[in-house]
């Protein structure tokens, strides 16, 4: 029982800290484009912020799917219910 | 901790629960519904006209707008479907702001409900602009190799829009849980201006893409009218 405790809050942290790496590196360069598109042609301005934010939205999803991994692994561990389960039965 | 208002029930009657996500929702549904009622029973045209119908018709103009720059036509076909979408959603984290309220948005039953509306929405519209034939013939484009990456495409970006939501919602309501509890002052006050923040981004993201798989659908097949020219500079 502790040793799914250990498993599961590590490999949260592990999944929520590489997990917004690509993410947080993806949408740098995402945004630095936009900002130099934007500077050469302020004109399309409104294309541009469009886009940028759908494309941020699709690229922070993968981060926001590490996230949710994470908080279920924390907070709505199905392997954590399944060992009460059998703990209870007992 | 509280994951979602899914677990937060107020009234349980056998297998009849009444959760913090129905009641939330139907709260919502009731205020627009009722809100947009009353504000279009007087409709002027004059120079003169209440506030409430100006805030009105520029949130309809508005969204008008965006769906046009997307790429869809006439979008008075489609304000109804998006613009609700984005309505609902909007007032969902909007509404953050009244104590003891959760957004049901933060419950992956209403955003999987939200992006099932979605999922089914894209063929209709589809369907209706080119026929039943040249819709699913557009499922085998450019090749028939494609035809499984296509349906596989459709359902993973449904779960997408589904996850998407329901992450950003979800985090926003555990972030000010838990710094509630480490610094409860001043701080929670910024992360809860934060969220509204990405409540409306969200909300406009969410929308919009809809709007863009339904541009997708209805403009997948090159059979469609041409668009008209952009204006060439003299």
């Amino acid at each position: 029982m502790t040793l799914i405790a250990i498993a599961s809050i590590v490999t949260a942290g592990l999944t929520t800290g590489f997990g917004c790496m690509g993410p947080a590196l993806g949408e740098g360069r995402a945004v630095a484009t936009a900002l130099t598109s934007l500077a050469q042609q302020p004109d399309a301005s409104a294309t541009i912020t469009r886009t940028l934010f759908v494309g941020l939205a699709m690229i922070e999803s993968t981060a926001i799917y590490c996230f949710v991994v994470s908080m279920i692994l924390i907070f709505a561990n199905p392997f954590w219910n399944h060992v009460i389960a059998q703990v209870m039965g007992k | 901790m509280r994951l979602s208002p899914d677990q937060m029930i107020l009234w349980q009657h056998g297998f009849l629960k009444l959760n913090g996500t129905i009641l939330f929702t139907w709260g919502l549904m009731v205020v627009l519904a009722i809100g947009s009622k009353l504000i279009t029973r007087n409709l002027s045209t004059e120079l003169t006209r209440s506030r409430w119908q100006n805030l009105l018709e520029m949130v309809v103009t508005g969204m008008m707008k965006q769906i046009k720059e997307v790429g869809l036509r006439n979008p008075a076909t489609y304000l109804g479907f998006v613009g609700t979408l984005f309505l609902f959603i909007a007032a969902a984290s909007l509404c953050t702001v009244i104590p003891g309220y959760e957004p049901p948005t933060s419950s992956l039953s209403t955003t999987a409900a939200l992006a099932l509306c979605v999922f089914v929405a894209v063929p209709l519209f589809g369907i209706e602009d080119q026929g039943i034939g040249g819709y699913l013939k557009s499922y085998a484009e450019p090749t028939i190799i494609m035809l499984p990456f296509n349906i596989i495409s459709e359902l993973s970006r449904t779960l997408a829009l589904a996850v998407r939501l329901f992450g950003n919602m979800m985090s926003g309501a555990m972030i000010i849980a838990i710094l509630l509890t480490i610094t409860p002052f001043i701080f929670p006050v910024f992360m809860t201006m934060l969220g509204l923040l990405t409540g409306m981004v969200q909300a406009y993201i969410f929308s919009i893409l809809a709007a863009v798989y339904i541009a997708a659908a209805v403009a997948a097949t090159g059979t469609h009218k041409p668009r008209p020219e952009p204006a060439t500079n003299t």
